[in-house]
């Protein structure tokens, strides 16, 4: 049996799931991470199996002749293509360093199986390409999230607005485009999961939602929720096939001023939670601008600055995590001066900060290169939008530099150096960052592969879409709406009535 | 391979395996003891130095003024490639022997100046960074491979103004310095992408015409006058920048808040003449717009008066020494604009950007010991120096020499003009949105509207209320 055959795609699922189950069991705070620890790390190792599959053409789309979920549901539920293969060891490895740098003052009952709870959760949305599951997984990972949030006896309104109306958003739109359902219209359709990729992105003006999340949640959940940028995935699996141009077109707008705003916001701010959520949703939104223009280079350079600013953004998160678990709250309207207590954090949050920004040799720069120089050949302004976001990002991050670790000097008796989990982590995302940066083709040419099929599917919706119309005053309505395309890896009409 | 090529990697390593070394060691927390950082830095700068003076024996030997060390595609994909590509040209090879020249002989100054300092493993790698940066800047054969190298120059020098953290006046003049980088970065991005969209180039060998048989300042530029216009102006915004012009002179007091060792080798020699090597680099954009070559000639001449007006009134020996700098910088960009017209004048640029690197480091080395120097020069001579005549500023006429002295002692307004018209608008603006927003949150969760204090600032004020931000 090849090592490629073994289902590594079902385990990555079904481990954290079983994880969560034996972990729950467990009262012990400090064994309960271990074990969560290790199922983590047995999670990051399979989908690390999967990717290589996937890239080296073993398995392209992650499907094995062991799978167990073909048989019990008669169909392809969890499948993979270049685009989603990078995704999986990305959000693995997150959850993984997530639960490494916790403290042992944060330990709290039960949350290390909500942990591996949400990340199987989050792997299979990632790893779904099936419309109405992907939908189904997306609304249970808001469903968990907002459970977790009542848990910790915090106010959950602002959150349950947003994700209530992302949810009807999404169900409804994507219901108007289902030829089994009554309602049709492709145009409200597309409407409809344009606002629910808004929501879920944390556009302006839908985006106070993450400020609260970040406020009221723990910061490892919040981070967690949001950093995958699965506003994303939903436009590329969702939106980008099925939406006229006019649809991209306003996310890239509406993405566009929610960079800007989001750096200027991210400049002046006095928290240094509001400061990363600012700056998050700056960077999360520069993702989305290139999906709009309709051109290899600048999607996959969107793709690539996905990659780098998930892990880029998760890694910054981390360290103010880390920073607060040490110090409480971080100001950001006077001096902290804590270079001398943590060294090493400050190292971490200036590379990870630097990589979000698209500094040279980091992992930003190349997405952001590419993505700037596929937006020039689109839109001059667009890019030149692009260019000045992105110094002022970089300016409100050695501004919270500056002010987090010096212009004075913190006194403590006690000590609050690294610990040897978070220098781990920090070595990790440094290297992934750096290493990346500096050695960017692989992964450059896998995404520009993915970007080409994304685009090519998006066509040729076009194509048939358009043929449709100039051919719907001669058809009737029923085998109009069978003939409706979807991109080669949705299941058609036919299948998705069942066999 | 050939000669030239091992000697011109040697350049490019060296100091990229002290980084290397440098900031790895501080990434696992096992950073090197003083002694062998003296020893490392020392070994890759003497490497770095012959390495360097070997690329030039065997462009005179050989007769060739264009040795292209490195071609290779970073990036390649269907419709884009990002070229790494370094060159040793007539403008490359003097730069970067000045650049290992100096920094090796400030490795040594600050081997001892920096003695059991807090931070002295920060302070080298910082430097390292820098000098990698200015060794890609000047060795640059594409504008991709330039715009890298500004940066970390750019990173390096912000962080190294704040090198002495404790205190808030350092910190605030290096996020001073940081932001008026990041224009200057950002300008010379575009006009990198812009190069692209408008020429279909940004390998200064293409684009420029330049090769062994047409080495630099040779080279012609296929742009109209406007498109050279255009590019040239973002690229001297750029330059501006960096090189502390008008508008942006403000900051070059500011960054003598650093250490010596690296005032003296950002201010004096290498960082603040970058502005004037990218003008050199892209010279025949001047030639393509005379428009532009005008512009650059007032903006180096209103510089140079501006910073010989400013620096005259100057009372502490760092900030006279920038500004003199600046004087001289100034001269040094209206050289170039001159050279549109006369080309010898860009080799007159070439070589009093290089003399006055040296002998400015010099003086800034030799700042800490002014007094004692003056008192040793007095006592040869028996007698008091002659103190300097005011030259030109004689002619000012009596009545408005308290304007002048006002003016000069202000330098000039430029501080005060951006932070009143550029970002105290924009930390307002911004400051607006953060309350509505969280009036707007506080509405939905329903909840008493929560008093949190407004931004009204970028960096906080000092505990005497002076601040360098709004």
């Amino acid at each position: 049996m090849n090592v490629f055959e073994v289902p590594w795609l079902e385990l990555s699922i079904g481990i954290p799931l079983l994880g969560s189950l034996w972990v729950a069991g467990i009262r012990n705070p400090v064994i309960a991470l271990r074990w969560c620890l290790a199922f983590a790390a047995i999670t990051l190792g399979c989908t690390l199996f999967v990717f290589v599959g996937q890239a080296t053409g073993r398995s392209p789309t992650g499907a094995s002749e062991w799978d167990i979920l073909p048989r019990l549901f008669n169909a392809r539920i969890l499948e993979l293509d270049a685009l989603s293969a990078p995704l999986l060891p990305l959000v693995a490895l997150l959850h993984l360093l997530t639960v490494l740098t916790t403290v042992r003052t944060k330990f709290a009952f039960d949350s290390f199986a909500w942990m591996l709870r949400l990340e199987a959760v989050r792997l299979a949305t990632f790893a779904c390409k099936s419309p109405w599951v992907l939908i189904g997984l997306l609304l249970v990972g808001v469903g968990l999230t907002w459970l977790e949030l009542v848990r910790r006896g915090k106010s959950t309104r602002v959150y349950a607005i947003h994700m209530g109306l992302f949810a009807v958003c999404l169900v409804g739109g994507w219901a108007c485009l289902d030829p089994a359902l009554p309602v049709k219209s492709a145009t409200l359709a597309s409407l409809l999961i344009f606002v629910a990729v808004l929501i879920r992105s944390g556009t302006v003006p839908v985006h106070v939602w993450v400020t609260e999340l970040f406020e009221h949640a723990s910061f490892g959940t919040a981070l967690l929720f949001t950093a995958p940028l699965t506003g994303m995935y939903i436009a590329i699996r969702l939106v980008l096939p099925v939406a006229p141009s006019w649809i991209l077109t306003a996310i890239s707008v509406f993405s566009l001023v929610t960079a800007s705003y989001g750096a200027g916001m991210a400049a002046v701010q006095q928290q240094a939670r509001r400061f990363f959520v600012f700056l998050f949703l700056s960077n999360a939104s520069l993702v989305l601008v290139g999906m709009e223009l309709h051109t290899s280079l600048s999607l996959t350079g969107s793709l690539f600055l996905w990659l780098s600013a998930a892990l880029s953004l998760s890694g910054l998160g981390l360290t103010i995590r880390a920073l607060e678990a040490r110090f409480g709250r971080l100001s950001l309207s006077r001096f902290s001066g804590l270079y001398d207590h943590s060294p090493a954090l400050a190292v971490c949050f200036l590379v990870t900060g630097l990589g979000c920004v698209g500094f040279p040799g980091t992992l930003g720069f190349v997405g952001m290169e590419l993505l700037v120089e596929g937006a020039m050949g689109a839109s001059p302004a667009t890019a030149t939008a692009i260019v000045l976001t992105a110094a002022i990002n970089g300016i409100a991050i050695m501004r919270a530099y500056f002010l987090l670790f010096s212009g004075g000097r913190h006194l403590s008796t006690l000590s609050l150096a690294i610990t040897t989990p978070e220098r781990c982590a920090a070595i990790t995302l440094s290297v992934l960052i750096l290493g990346g940066g500096l050695y960017p083709q692989a992964g450059t040419a896998s995404l520009y592969r993915a970007a080409e099929s994304a685009l090519k599917d998006s066509a040729a919706h076009r194509l048939t879409s358009q043929a449709n119309k100039e051919s719907a005053h001669t058809e009737p309505d029923q085998l109009r709406d069978s003939r409706m395309h979807l991109p080669s890896w949705m299941p058609g009409p036919t299948s998705r009535n069942g066999p | 391979m050939e000669i030239a090529t091992v000697l011109g990697l040697s350049v490019l390593l060296s100091p990229v395996l002290l980084l290397a070394t440098l900031g790895g060691g501080s990434l696992i927390d096992w950073p090197l003891s003083e002694r062998n950082i003296n020893r490392l830095a020392r070994l890759t700068m003497l490497v770095g130095l012959l390495a360097s003076i070997g690329v030039l024996m065997v462009m005179l030997i050989g007769g060739t003024r264009h040795v292209t060390v490195l071609s290779a595609a970073w990036i390649r994909l269907p419709h884009y490639h990002f070229f790494v590509k370094f060159v040793f040209d007539r403008l490359s090879v003097p730069l970067v022997i000045l650049t290992f020249l100096l920094c090796g002989i400030i490795v040594s100054f600050a081997t001892r100046y920096m003695h059991r300092e807090r931070g002295y493993n920060r302070f080298f790698t910082l430097f390292a960074i820098f000098i990698v940066g200015m060794v890609l800047t000047c060795l640059a054969g594409t504008i991709e491979t330039l715009f890298v190298g500004w940066e970390l120059v750019g990173l390096s020098s912000a962080l190294l103004v704040a090198f002495l953290q404790e205190r808030p006046a350092p910190v605030r003049s290096g996020l001073h310095i940081w932001i008026i980088y990041r224009v200057s970065d950002a300008a010379l991005l575009l006009a990198a992408i812009l190069m692209h969209h408008m020429l279909g180039e940004g390998d200064f060998g293409r684009l420029l015409a330049t090769d062994p048989a047409h080495p630099w300042p040779q080279g012609t530029i296929s742009a109209t006058p406007v498109q050279a216009l255009v590019i040239g102006l973002l690229l001297v915004v750029a330059a501006a920048g960096k090189s502390a012009l008008v508008p942006f002179s403000g900051w070059l007091p500011r960054a003598m808040e650093g250490p010596t060792p690296s005032s003296a080798v950002f201010y004096g020699a290498l960082s603040v003449h970058l502005g004037a090597f990218l003008l050199l680099r892209m010279n025949p954009l001047l030639v393509a717009s005379h428009l532009l070559a005008l512009l650059v000639i007032t903006l180096g001449l209103v510089t140079a008066t501006y910073a010989h007006v400013v620096g005259s009134v100057q009372t502490d020996i760092k900030s006279v020494l920038s500004f003199a700098s600046l004087t001289q910088v100034g001269l040094i960009v209206a050289e170039i604009g001159l050279g549109a017209w006369i080309p010898v004048l860009w080799y007159v640029a070439l070589a009093h950007l290089l003399g006055h690197a040296c002998v400015r480091t010099l003086q800034f080395v030799r700042a800490p010991m002014l007094l004692q120097d003056y008192r040793r020069l007095e006592g040869a001579i028996g007698g008091p120096l002659r103190r300097p005549n005011a030259g030109f500023l004689r002619l000012i006429p009596v009545r408005c020499r308290a304007w002048v002295y006002v003016f000069a002692l202000e330098r000039g307004y430029l501080d005060s003009i951006l932070t009143t018209f550029l970002v105290a608008p924009f930390v307002k603006l911004f400051g607006c949105f953060d309350r509505i927003e969280r009036r707007w949150c506080d509405f939905l969760a329903g909840r008493q509207p929560s008093a949190v204090p407004t931004p009204s600032a970028v960096v906080p004020p000092a505990a005497d209320g002076t601040r360098s931000l709004p």
